[in-house]
Formats: structure tokens, sequence, C-alpha cells
């Protein structure tokens, strides 16, 4: 029933008692902290607040060219600004630690004008006039379920691969869900103390169907006196190693085999307990926490699917501390759910889940900043990401998570929406390849980063270049960045499905934790100035050929200009060595046709008839790239009569030009060509952000301007370029228009799982099914 | 006049329910015995009966239920007493045995059998008593008994029960009923474990749900926690504990109601709740945790049976099993979980031969198997 943790031992408090963390490291940006909400259970405190964050960034700005030029000046200046944004701080830590912890945060909370703090959980008013004392906060109550389920809307509408099914024996034993872009209606079985059963039907409306007093309380009391171990964990241990047979009566107790008549295999246990009933003998601790544990989980699976049924729900979330990420209770319950519903429900468990109190009660108190208006994204740089509590897990990891836990959520700038030419979103996966699950890969892709890692720390060090503490914070993205890596090695289910995109996504935040908000700034900035010089060049060029041999030189000038990615560990090499190495050099390592994947001809077929009416593309690199490989081709679609629609990324990563240079590059470029210049000032050539700051491009979050202009023009053909794009991301998209997905495999290893070579090219169009006659 | 010539099996007649903690047994004990047929009537049958009829109580453990004998029954002809007998199943091989030893294959009789045990055990009655048992399903043979029983009535009285004011324990009375129209009906079949039926005439019927948390959990788990040994040394510790001491309410919790959900303080919370605390598990007693045992189990049926019911659209729920026996706590509980949670819209009703329809109807499958024949 209610989800409470009653008794106040049981946790981990006979562990290690000193905080093992410097608390600075966990209680980060205290300084500039407003907005408090603690939830306190019975062995774990977990604490929330908003605080903002002051951060570098970079910003290009255009020189004034009305004055004339001189000869070898930059296009574009670059400064770093410093610019403030929000951030969700989530901790969480044993409540033996509680007192230090207030106490750490009373010294450092400045100039804060918070008054209260937000509180719920089994333990708020236990600790309230501590609370109330230490921080001179006002303790102020928030109904418990309600925080609960606001916090899980929260984390299911704000982060992808929230949530997961467990299955114990597969590998790995997560499998993160994508997230529906409607996340109502779900069930919430909270096991706590008791059991609660809500239905919740939208952000505000919800209601209590049903609940239970067989939970977690009673497997810890009960267990207790059983076994007389104390605590929950040590009893999930010993259930951990017992045989519920030699305790439960099973149906080939009673028949001496299956109850074939009605399907019910010998081994299912047709009395908890019942050879306790029967049989005049010791039982071992073991065996009674094991068949007690079955018979919770059974209890509690079995009403669950009572419930769904009832209400007619298929997606049905647990949490509670029962299952708190503790391997053992979550493949019970599954085991229990897949038996009662024969499979059609699927349990589904949550990462944050144990921030889900916190998170409510916090969001409670801010109503005012309006959190739900926002989107929001987990920090990977800042979240100590998903642990397992196993007690099968080694013991360093169990200390580790046992005592602190973070999560922090950066609130972004816009609101991030699907694209609307997914065909399906609900079954839209970006990553094409799930490093949690194949080995291989993610051996492969984890020595990658760990090895380009010097590489990136140096160019770090170098777009600073006169900064002195430059060096002291490079060296702490180092170490912030292979203790990830470490991490992901050892738990590669942390952040949900490993992915390079989520590898390159980590670095890029662990890079802007440090302030080094662009390494490639100054890099883009002399590529640019570089390419611009050659761009009437090559568009003459290209103008002297036949419209077949054209349109041929246009696909190939894109594809050179893809090689220029400094996200390449093959490309990078060389650029470093070679400063010479120019366009005409990237059309030489171009693979001859047939290329790799070579839809080159039905590409072709298509340009002859009908003109498409605007075209989305999703830009890669700066320099050759953008300047000589994209907008020459985005001319000859203009030519035709199609609109384009340029996205690119709000924010550095990499050297992929940015929303912000792109203006710059595009204005520069419209000086030169009439034909630009028309199509932007007819708004025949828009640009627009994409929302992202990855290299990679994940399409059901982009900017909700993005897809606002994608629906009004009507546009029926999307470009994605680039490896980051359309091969570790989206290369299995499907879209309900015309899609061109194109780059260059630079990345020998890669190339080979694709069967190809190094500098292979992956030239794909599709059409959609539906699309596909009327043409 | 029209005379039916029914072919009747050869005494004796039995039928028996073999479950995974009870063998219940029945047996028709004819009064309308013919000097004739008393001549007739070979040794062994004669001893059997005298000794079946003549004691109440067998070896250590088997118990004769006089109090639910059915008196004056006419069935295929013959009329007489049914007994009603019950013995732990750990005493099987005893009674196979007994078999063996008193010749019982000699009386060409066929020894009807339901519940797991009659294929458990089939082999040892082959091997160690040359007895050839027929098997039959537990759930025909419970839903068949029920039936006939039912319909015979408890020496005149209804054999079904329900609780009037079930909501309020100061007049909450037990109370006679006819279950003339049974169907459709939600059967309960309380055991070592559950099984939940949706019973919609006497052969359409569905097992809809069944749980392992049932009278063998209580038991096992009062024996673990107290140390007792029997059910009736269990049943009686219960009757005089709190359980209040032992499971965490919702006023413990929020210090009343809770309000947001309309959950009385009353309510439990959490069962076992207060044994997470080391103090609370030293000074309990025994009597309040073999209460909270029963309790817990009792109101975790109530609760399934209730959703089957919603999701079944029954309205009549019948709980039968020998959980049930001389145990007036849990047909209390039951009686007020229906009427509480389902606001009146569902009704408990209870039958007072509890567990033994398994073994009735595998005792009718005995007479019809021998009409077909």
């Amino acid at each position: 029933m209610a989800g409470h943790v009653g008794g106040t031992e049981g946790g981990r408090n006979s562990m290690d008692k000193s905080i093992t963390l410097p608390p600075d490291e966990i209680f980060r940006n205290l300084e500039n902290a407003k907005r408090f909400a603690i939830d306190i259970g019975g062995s774990l405190t977990k604490l929330a607040y908003y605080s903002t964050v002051q951060h570098k960034v970079a910003k290009v700005k255009s020189f004034d060219h009305s004055v004339k030029e001189a000869e070898g000046d930059p296009v574009y200046e670059i400064s770093v600004q410093e610019e403030i944004t929000a951030r969700l701080h989530f901790i969480k830590f044993e409540n033996a630690y509680i007192e230090t912890c207030l106490d750490f945060i009373k010294d450092h909370l400045v100039n804060t004008e918070t008054k209260v703090i937000k509180a719920t959980g089994g333990g708020a008013h236990k600790f309230k006039d501590l609370i109330e004392k230490k921080l001179k906060l006002k303790v102020d109550k928030e109904d418990e379920m309600t925080c609960l389920i606001k916090g899980c809307n929260f984390v299911l509408r704000n982060i992808p691969h929230e949530a997961f099914v467990y299955a114990k024996h597969a590998d790995p034993e997560f499998r993160f869900q994508n997230t529906h872009p409607d996340i109502f209606p779900y069930l919430l079985i909270n096991i706590g103390s008791g059991v609660s059963i809500v239905k919740v039907e939208s952000e505000d409306k919800f209601e209590r169907v049903g609940g239970s007093s067989i939970g977690g309380g009673t497997f810890w009391g009960l267990g207790a006196l059983l076994t007389k171990t104390k605590r929950f964990d040590e009893l999930l241990q010993l259930a951990s190693r017992g045989q519920h047979s030699n305790v439960d009566m099973l149906v080939k107790d009673i028949y001496g085999g299956a109850y074939e008549s009605l399907g019910l295999t010998g081994d299912l246990i047709a009395s908890s307990f019942g050879k306790s009933a029967t049989t005049d003998k010791q039982f071992s601790k073991e065996d009674m926490a094991k068949s007690l544990l079955h018979m919770i989980s059974n209890d509690i699976g079995q009403l669950a699917c009572l419930y769904a049924r009832l209400h007619n729900l298929s997606t049905v979330y647990f949490g509670g501390f029962f299952i708190r990420g503790h391997p053992v209770t979550m493949h019970t319950i599954t085991y229990s759910i897949n038996f009662f519903t024969k499979g059609e429900v699927q349990a589904l468990f949550l990462r944050h889940e144990g921030y889900l109190g916190t998170i409510g009660a916090f969001l409670k108190g801010a109503e005012e900043d309006n959190p739900n208006q926002y989107s929001w994204g987990e920090n990977y740089a800042g979240s100590s990401g998903l642990m397992s509590v196993s007690p099968d897990i080694n013991p360093m990891q169990r200390a580790r998570s046992g005592t602190f836990d973070m999560l922090e959520m950066d609130r972004l700038e816009r609101q991030l929406v699907n694209l609307p030419l997914l065909q399906d979103p609900s079954s839209y996966i970006p990553d094409t390849v799930d490093l949690t699950e194949d080995s291989h890969a993610r051996e492969y892709w984890l020595s990658c980063f760990e090895e380009a890692l010097d590489g990136v720390v140096k160019r770090a060090l170098a777009s600073q270049p006169d900064i002195l503490e430059a060096a002291e914070r490079a060296e702490k993205f180092r170490q912030k960045y292979r203790h990830k890596l470490q991490t992901l090695r050892q738990q590669p289910f942390a952040y949900g499905s490993l992915t390079v995109r989520s590898l390159l996504d980590t670095r890029e935040h662990c890079l802007n934790e440090f302030n080094f908000p662009d390494p490639y700034s100054k890099i883009k900035q002399r590529e640019n100035d570089m390419a611009l010089k050659y761009y009437q060049k090559v568009v003459r060029a290209l103008e002297d050929l036949s419209w077949e041999q054209r349109q041929f030189a246009l696909v190939r000038g894109l594809l050179a200009g893809n090689v220029f990615d400094w996200g390449a560990k093959a490309v990078s090499d060389v650029l470093e060595t070679d400063p010479g190495f120019g366009f005409e050099q990237a059309k030489q390592q171009l693979q001859e046709r047939p290329w790799l994947v070579d839809a080159y001809n039905q590409w072709i077929e298509r340009l002859k008839g009908e003109p498409h009416k605007c075209a989305l593309f999703f830009v890669d690199n700066s320099g050759i790239d953008i300047i000589l490989g994209v907008f020459p081709f985005v001319r000859e679609l203009l030519i035709r009569g199609t609109q384009v629609v340029l996205a690119s990324n709000s924010l550095p990563a990499l050297n992929d030009v940015t929303n912000n240079e792109l203006h710059i590059l595009t204005e520069r470029i419209a000086g030169m060509d009439p034909v630009i210049q028309a199509a932007v000032k007819d708004d025949r050539l828009t640009l627009v952000q994409s929302g992202s700051s990855s290299p990679c491009l994940d399409l059901s979050r982009l900017d909700k301007v993005l897809a606002t202009v994608v629906r009004e023009r009507r546009t029926d053909l999307v470009i994605i370029e680039g490896m980051g794009r359309a091969i570790h991301t989206n290369y299995y998209a499907a879209l309900s228009c015309e899609s061109l997905k194109l780059a260059v495999i630079k990345n020998s290893w890669l190339a080979d799982r694709l069967g190809g070579k190094i500098f292979s090219v992956v030239f794909k169009f599709e059409v959609p099914p539906k699309t596909q006659g009327l043409h | 006049m029209k005379l039916i010539s029914i072919k009747k099996p050869a005494f004796p007649w039995f039928g028996m329910d073999i479950g995974g903690t009870l063998v219940k047994l029945v047996y028709f004990e004819p009064k309308d015995i013919t000097a004739e047929e008393e001549q007739e009537e070979v040794e062994n049958l004669k001893s059997i009966r005298r000794y079946l009829t003549s004691n109440t109580a067998y070896g250590k453990t088997g118990v004769r239920d006089v109090h639910l004998e059915l008196r004056n029954l006419t069935i295929c002809g013959r009329t007489g007493n049914l007994h009603f007998i019950r013995f732990p199943t750990l005493a099987m091989h005893r009674f196979i045995q007994m078999g063996s030893d008193k010749n019982f294959s000699s009386l060409h009789t066929t020894l009807c059998a339901t519940g797991g045990g009659a294929y458990k055990f089939e082999s040892d009655f082959m091997t160690v008593a040359d007895l050839e048992l027929l098997k039959l399903d537990e759930l025909d043979c419970l839903i068949h008994g029920l039936l006939y029983v039912d319909s015979v009535g408890f020496n005149g009285h209804p054999e079904c029960y329900y609780f009037e004011n079930p909501s309020d324990t100061q007049n909450c009375v037990k109370k006679p009923c006819c279950l003339d129209n049974p169907f459709p009906m939600l059967l309960v079949n309380i055991g070592s474990g559950v099984s939940i039926l949706a019973v919609y005439s006497k052969d359409n019927y569905k097992r809809v749900t069944g749980t392992s948390l049932g009278g063998g959990t209580f038991l096992g788990l009062c024996c673990l926690l107290t140390g007792c040994e029997t059910f009736e040394e269990a049943l009686e510790m219960a009757s005089k504990g709190d359980s209040s001491n032992v499971d965490k309410l919702v006023k413990d919790i929020y210090g009343g109601d809770y309000e947001r959900f309309g959950l009385q303080g009353s309510a439990v919370a959490s069962s076992f709740g207060h044994m997470m605390s080391k103090e609370k598990r030293e000074s309990i007693s025994k009597e309040d945790l073999a209460r909270a045992t029963l309790v817990t189990i009792t109101n975790n049926i109530g609760s399934i049976a209730r959703m089957c019911a919603v999701n079944e659209k029954i309205e009549r729920v019948v709980f039968v099993g020998n959980f049930l026996r001389i145990n007036t706590v849990s047909t209390k509980l039951l009686a007020y979980a229906m009427d509480f949670w389902s606001k009146g819209q569902l009704k408990a009703l209870f039958l007072e031969h509890e567990g033994y329809f398994g073994a009735v109807g595998a005792f009718l499958e005995l007479l019809k198997s021998s009409e077909e024949a």
C-alpha cells in the first residue's frame, strides 16, 4: 500500500561510515542552488536542487564586411562567452550520512533566497527538525504518491532509455526500451513496505486503483523472523543462494509430475511453505528466504496482471525499495509477470527509479519555473549512471553504488520533438548498433575512444592556448572521460544502451564540464576560410559540365567533402600531418563505383522526374564539406525548384558546423553567388538548428521549430550526411518520405564490418513503399 | 409403474481425494442391507464397514467428521449414510499398506480417486495393494460433488451459508441460504494452495487462476514462526492473537486515514511490516504472529478472488476447501473483504462440507461408471 520503508535499520549503514567521495564532487554547484527537495526513505536519502552553471560557450561573430577586407583576414571571429544554464542535481546517499551532508550544504549554501525545502518519503517527518535546524529551511511535506508519479512522468519524458526489461540470463541483462512519444496511460506498481498500484492517465490524472499489504515490508519483516537476518539486502543475498523447492510444495510433490490437463508444470509452486507444514525438519535460512521471495514476487506479479487486465493496460512499471536495482527481485517479478500474462505484458523497470520521489517533490516546488515546459537531458558527465547493487556483483562496485549516486539533468534551450517524417515514431531506434548487445563492437569502440583520448586532450588544450589553467582542466577532462569509459566497460548499461553516439555524447558532455566548449573552433575557422576561397571556382567548374556529368560531380563532391572529418582517426591523422590535403586529394581517396551501397542510378532516375518540394538536409562538417560539398549540391536543388532547409547543430561537437557558423557562411556564400542570395532572400533556403549538440543524430529529439518548418514546407526529401548521422545512427531509420543517406566510411574496422574498405562509399536512396506507386 | 434396473456397483462405495496435505475420504454405509445380502457379504467388507462406522478416529491422525455425516441418503437405489473421513497425506503409505493387509483388492470394487495423489500414488496402490485406481480430474470432481451435496442438503438444512452484516463485527451473523441458481459462480478452493474457477454450468467451467499462498502457507509459516505442529493448534493461537502488533497499518504510517486515496487508518499497509524493527521482533507473541499469518493469507486470497470476480463479471463467490475448517476468523474476513472492497457488489458464500467435495465427486463418479458399464 503505502510506499514506505518503516524501519531505520537495514540499509547499508554498517558499511563504511565515512564519506568516501569528497562532498564537493557530489554536491556540485551549491553556490547558486535554489529550490530544494528531499526524499527520505528507510535507508537512503535523495536530495534534489536546482542550480545554474556558468559555462564557457564558443560564439562566432561576423566581421564587418562593409569595409574592404584585407587578404588573409578570417571570415569571422571566435569569442568565448560565459553563459548560464540551468541544471538539476539529484543526489542519493545513505541515511547515515544525513547529518554530514546537511552540514556541508549549510556551509556552502551562500546566496540562496530559498526558504523552504519540499520533503517526501517516510523518513521526512523523522528528520524534519534536523533539517530545519541545520539548513534554516522550512520543511514542506508533499504527498508521496503524487511526487512519485510526477517524477515518473518526468524521467519517462526526458530520459531516452529510461525504461528497461530485465532478463537474468541474457547478455546484457538489461534491455532498454524506446521512448514512446506518448507515455500515457501506464500502470505503476510501487513496492515499498506494501504495494500500491497506480493507474496514470495523464500528467495530472492518476488513481490508486489497488494495492496489497504483501510487499517489501513483508519480505523484510517475515524474512527477519524466519532467518534471524536483520538487513534487507542480506536477506536478498540469502535468497539468491537458496533452493525454494526444499520449502515449497510443488505441483510435482502433489501429482508426482505435471498437472497436465491444466498445463501446470511439475516445478510450479502449488503451496508456498507447504513443505514446512508437513515435514518436521530444519530448513536452511537460504531456502526459506528464497521461498519467501518467490511467494511475494509471484503474488505481486499476479495482482499486477489482474489490475493490468482490468484496466486494459500493457505498460507496467515497477518501482519501490523492493525493486530498486536489485537483480534478484527484478528477476522474480519479471518471471511472475511472464507466467501470469503468458508474455502479453512485460515488466518494465526504470533506471532512475530511486529518484522519482525527490524529482516529483522538486517539481512540486518548482511549478512557478514551469520545468515541464522545457526539455531536459541527462548529463553523462555529472551522472553516475545505473549501478547494479546486485549481491552477485563484486563488493568493490557494491560499496561504490551504496555510498553515493548522482543524476544531473541539463535544461535544454528548446523543446525537443519527433521528426514528423518518421514512419513509426514508436519503433524508431536512432542507433544502428547496440554496443550493450554486441560485445565485439563494444570492445572495439571502447578501445578506439580510449586511444583517441590523448588526441582529444591535445586538441582541447590547443583551443585555449592563452589560458593558464587550461592544462589542469584538460587533465581533469582526461581523468573524467577515462573513468567513464572504464565504468562503461564494467557496466555497459550504465546510461541506457551503449552506442557510438552515447560514447561521443559523453565525451562532449565531459569537455563542456571542464569548459572546453569548442576545441575545434580554430580548425573550423581556418578550414572555412580556406574553402570559401575555392567556392566560386568549384561552382564554375560544375557549370561547365553536362547535366549527367554535373549530377555525378555533385554527389562526388558531397562525398569528398565528407572525408574532412576530425572525428575519424584515419582522417585526423592525415589532416594533422598534411595540412595541404585538399578537395582533389579527397576525391582521389574515394572508392570508385560501384560503391559499397550504391543507389546512384535510382537517384539519377528520380532527378529526371518531378522536382522535390522541399529537402531537409542534416549537414555534417565545416570547411570543405559544407562549403564545397553541400552548398553546390544545395544550389542545384534550388535551381531545380526544390526548397532547402539546412539543419545544423545548435552547439558545437567535433568539427561539425554549428548553426551559428552556418549563418555566417551562408551570408558569405550569398555574397558570391546570386543563386544562393536569391534563395535566402525568397526564403527558399532556410537555416534551422537541429536542437542537438552531438556528432550523431536522434530524429526523435529535434528542435520543435525544425519540426514546424518541416511540416509547413511539406518536406518530401530528407538528406542525412556523414558517418555519425547516417551510419552510426539512422542507417535503418524508416522515413515517410524519400531519403538520401550518404557517408564515406573513414574507419577501417567499421568498413570491414560492412564488408568494404576504408573510404568506401555508402549512398543509400530510399523511397517509402506508400509513395513509390505515385512516381 | 416403470421399473428401472440399475446395475449397482459392488460395495464398498468410496470416493477419495488425495490432496497435498490431506486425504479426504467419503464412505457410503448402506443402511438397507437385506438379510440375504448380509449373508452374502464377505467378511472383510463387513469388517471395513464396522471399522469405519464404529470409530471416529483412525490411527493417530485419521479423523471422521461425525458432524458432517449425511444421513438417510438415497443414491443409486440404496439408502444409507455418507461418512466423511480425513487423514494427512503423509499417512498415505500406511493407508495403502492397510489396503494390502485387508486384501482390499479381492472386493472387486473400483477405487475412484482424485487430487494430485491419485497420480502420485497410483503405482504404489498397484504394486503394494494390487489396486487399480480410477483417476479423476480434481476440478470436475469438486464441482460435481459441490452441486450434489448442495442439492441433497445437509440433513434437512441448507448446505450453503453466508454472513449477514459482514462489515459490522458486532452484528455479523451466519445465515443459511440456498444455492438454487448457482451459476455463474466463482469457486475459490483453498487447500494447500488455491484454485479459482469460473463455473458457468455443471460441465462448463474454467480455471481462472490460482495462488500458492494457501492453507499450506498458513500452516507452514505458523509452524516455522511459532513451533506449532497442527492446523488446530495454529488456529487456536491465531484466535487469541492481535495482528496489529505485527502488521503495519495505514495509521502507523500516516497517523490516520490516507485520505488522498481513501484508505482507512485501520487498513493493513504492510503485512509483517512491524517486524522490520528488531525491538518489535523481540517482543512479539506467538499468538500475534499466528494471527497475522492467518490474516495475511486470508486477505490475499480475498483480494485475488475479488479481482477475478470483477474481471470475470461474476458476483457470487463461493469459498470452499479445508483451510476454512473451524476457521471462522477467515470466513468472516473473506465475507467482509468481498463486501467492503466491492461496496456490496460481491457476495461471499460458504459450504458446510468445506473440503470434501472432491471426494464426493469421486464417489459420484464410481456410481456413474458402474451405471454406464
